[in-house]
């Protein structure tokens, strides 16, 4: 039993342990990185990232994957460059629009039983498409209050960092907190209890896709805040990022274990790992995308053995 | 006896049919206040379903819902709630992610705000301690943590929890099957105490001694009908199976018993259950039909799976002699290739024999095909239509011919003749005669008693071990139902 708390707690950790340990070893190769500078400028990716996997957390959440998230992105960062700069009403429109399409791909993918999987690749080319024709070069321009959000340097504490704790805090309240958000984790769980107990399916597979959309929009808006130009392709990466940082946190793809700081943190490590680490110890970038998955394959391991362990129990 | 009491619900002419079965085929009950019903019956007698139309979460296809006098028009599983009418599913229905007092808010919609969790973990633990003094669980513990028999007792005392909305009738269905003797016993005297004070409860169960402890009253159902109901104590033992009945009206004779004696023969599979393992082991030889019966979902699928992986893979407990072949009970499941034709579905467990040089012979695998067909009498007029052609019984019987056509010598089957009509039933059981005689040995997991008389030796499972074993002649159907019911121990 004590064995078994022990290994439970281990679990709960090993998202903080990895991010500690890549740390670690960013302050082995380059000591000044630890500062409020070098926190700031490595993280500052991490923002939308983290966003990205919170929106793909609560998806993975009702036991489904989110294929288009990058794409959707990369959407987002289109709109924002151009009708949220010059004409807002009209930009807003569109992602409240581009909102809604979220929620109505969860209604089909309960309604009429398509795997998701199938519906987001599917909505991944047309997400890049509608990007394309918003935008069909790189280029735009930042609204200013975005650039300006993501410029503003708060007392003591990196940018990121905080607005790390706050989404992780905003996700954790909503997801695990809330009453309504413990039957959205419960339809993930054992959707026939939930359905016998009167509850409607529908409406929490639509909110999930909601959210996820929602979130969705918020990266991308982080994401040229940074960037100040958008580009179709802008976020292709952040679809296998977001998934692999909802498991390094601690998710699972069935049965609605998620875990929102587990989340954040997965995304925070997944930043570091995948380029700051990787440039301080001299791995040219033509082999980082390949350790990076490398760093993937060892951490999912290590979850995968303790987890075993436990089942031994 | 209170002649006065109130009728609760009361539900009329109820039919429920999924696809061409029917489940429920005009069903009477009621069940007045301060009142305990038992409902008994075999394995598919409709029992479950008669039990998720009153909690609403099945909507039959005919009948009529009454609640306190008033008919109920669009029924649902949030409707029964607010009435006070609450069920404990045979299968658990609690989410393993969520903790026991967040499992305990799915049933509550009524309570939100900040406070929720601290309500919710107060109402259960309150309920717990009621009926399962000194149970050991904490209401902020992950149900997927919990012992299969605690995750019961929360299920349990969840149905009882009241926040805004009132308990009136609580159904109960297979309540005490993941519970100890000791746990059930406090289950059972809580039932006593709540019905002293005007709850009503419908008791599904399998064990008759509990039937007739609690209820005040037996309905026995009988193939999606009511066969018989009165006062508890009007009954005892004896009288309730005899009521249970036989299955149907083509009861079958025992065959003559002109196959060879047991262990006469070389041994072909020696197994074990799982832990807590039972005194007797399973052993089947050459040419014999050994039969797994007792109740559904006892263990009997779960030895044979795992029977088939110890075939490949050596395992502690297990013999297996021989290469073996399982036929599925779940055909869409776990058996058939929709997209293939039925040539292609039975050749596929001897393409190693239709082989020339790296290729499957078409040749070789038509004729294969041609021979099982006439061999099994698989009405179809060309087997390289797609085996969704076909009907039910036919679709069982390439399952059949593709299990019986490739080199395994011993055969599993998993209930396989579920839901298939009479006439393959006939056909398949001489096929399966045939092919013991010549040396085949099965392993046949079967719901119905019928199926038992054909075999050579039954093993009766209870609880995932094996409570009984029955020799041919031991083998009459009063004897196996007994054994089923046996208590444990």
């Amino acid at each position: 039993m004590l064995e078994r708390g022990f290994r439970r707690l281990l679990r709960a950790v090993l998202p903080a342990l990895a991010l500690l340990l890549v740390l670690l070893a960013i302050a082995v190769f380059n000591s000044r990185a630890i500062s409020y500078f070098g926190f700031t400028l490595m993280l500052n990716l991490a923002i939308p990232i983290a966003l990205a996997t919170i929106a793909q957390m609560f998806v993975i959440a009702g036991n489904d994957l989110d294929l288009s998230i990058g794409s959707f992105v990369g959407f987002v960062s289109c709109v924002a460059v151009t009708w949220l700069r010059d004409a807002p009403l009209i930009g807003i429109a569109i992602l409240i629009a581009s909102i809604v399409i979220y929620a109505t791909l969860g209604a089909l993918i309960h309604l009429r039983g398509i795997p998701s999987i199938i519906v987001t690749l599917g909505m991944s080319f047309v997400w890049q498409g509608l990007a394309i024709l918003v935008l069909p070069s790189p280029g735009g321009a930042t609204p200013d209050w975005a650039a300006s959000i993501m410029a503003y340097r708060p007392p003591w504490i990196p940018l990121p960092v905080l607005a790390a704790l706050l989404i992780a805090v905003l996700a954790q309240f909503g997801l695990m907190g809330t009453s309504y958000g413990t039957i959205l984790r419960g339809s993930g769980g054992n959707a026939a209890a939930i359905a016998r107990a009167g509850w409607s399916l529908l409406r929490s597979k639509m909110t999930l896709f909601a959210l996820a959309g929602l979130f969705g929009v918020l990266s991308g808006v982080a994401l040229i805040g940074i960037t100040t130009s958008g580009d179709a392709n802008i976020g292709n990466g952040y679809t296998l990022l977001s998934i692999a940082g909802v498991i390094l946190g601690g998710g699972e793809f069935v049965g609605g274990v998620v875990s929102p700081f587990g989340a954040v943190l997965g995304a925070l490590t997944l930043t570091l790992a995948a380029s700051s680490l990787l440039t301080f110890m001299h791995i040219p970038p033509d082999w980082q995308v390949g350790a990076n998955g490398a760093i993937l394959i060892v951490v999912l391991t290590a979850r995968v053995l303790i987890e075993r362990g436990e089942l031994r129990r | 006896m209170a002649v006065t009491r109130l009728q609760i619900v009361h539900l009329d002419g109820i039919a429920k049919a999924f696809g061409a079965v029917r489940a429920l085929n005009g069903v009477e009950l009621g069940v007045n206040s301060g009142e305990c019903v038992g409902l008994i019956g075999h394995n598919g007698a409709g029992k479950s379903t008669l039990m998720q139309v009153l909690a609403g979460t099945i909507r039959p296809d005919s009948g009529r819902i009454v609640v306190d006098g008033q008919p109920q028009h669009g029924y649902s599983a949030r409707r029964a709630h607010q009435l006070g009418i609450r069920c404990v599913f045979q299968e658990l229905s609690l989410c393993p992610n969520l903790t026991v007092a967040e499992n305990t808010k799915v049933i509550h919609p009524g309570l939100r705000g900040l406070r929720w969790r601290r309500q919710c973990a107060a109402l259960i633990a309150e309920r717990l301690d009621e009926i399962f003094p000194s149970h050991g669980i904490s209401a902020s513990d992950r149900v997927q943590d919990l012992s299969i028999g605690r995750r019961q007792m929360v299920e349990v005392a969840r149905a009882f929890t009241v926040s805004d909305e009132i308990v009136r009738l609580v159904i109960l269905d297979e309540p005490t099957s993941a519970l100890d003797y000791h746990t059930a016993g406090q289950l059972l005297e809580f039932m006593r105490r709540a019905v002293n004070v005007g709850l009503s409860f419908v008791l599904v169960s399998h064990l008759l001694r509990d039937i007739l402890n609690v209820c005040d009253r037996v309905v026995v159902m009988r193939d999606g009908q009511t066969s018989a109901s009165g006062e508890a104590s009007a009954f005892d033992r004896d009288k309730l199976v005899l009521a249970m009945g036989a299955a149907g009206p083509h009861r079958l004779q025992t065959q003559p018993d002109t196959r060879l004696a047991r262990s006469q023969t070389a041994l072909r599979v020696r197994a074990r259950t799982e832990p807590p393992y039972a005194r007797t082991e399973l052993t089947a030889h050459e040419g014999e039909v050994v039969g797994l019966a007792g109740l559904a979902g006892h263990g009997q699928t779960d030895l044979l799976r795992a029977v088939f992986a110890a075939a490949s893979r050596s395992r502690t407990g297990f013999e297996i002699r021989d290469p073996v072949a399982l036929i599925a009970g779940d055909r869409q499941a776990d058996g058939i290739f929709p997209r293939w034709s039925i040539c292609e579905n039975i050749s596929i467990g001897s393409l190693s024999g239709l082989r020339v040089g790296p290729f499957i012979s078409l040749q070789r695998e038509q004729a294969l095909a041609a021979l099982w067909r006439n061999r099994i009498g698989i009405r179809a007029p060309d087997l390289s239509r797609n085996i969704l052609s076909l009907s039910g019984g036919n679709q069982q019987k390439v399952l059949f011919a593709r299990a019986l056509s490739c080199d395994a010598r011993i055969v599993l089957m998993d209930d396989p003749l579920r839901g298939v009509d009479f006439a393959t039933r006939l056909d398949i059981y001489t096929l399966i005669d045939q092919q013991a005689r010549a040396g085949k040995t099965f392993l046949w997991y079967t719901t119905e008693l019928d199926e038992l008389l054909h075999c050579d030796h039954v093993y009766v499972f209870r609880n995932g071990i094996i409570i009984d074993e029955l020799t041919r002649s031991e083998v009459t159907e009063e004897r196996i139902i007994q054994s089923s019911f046996k208590e444990a121990g």
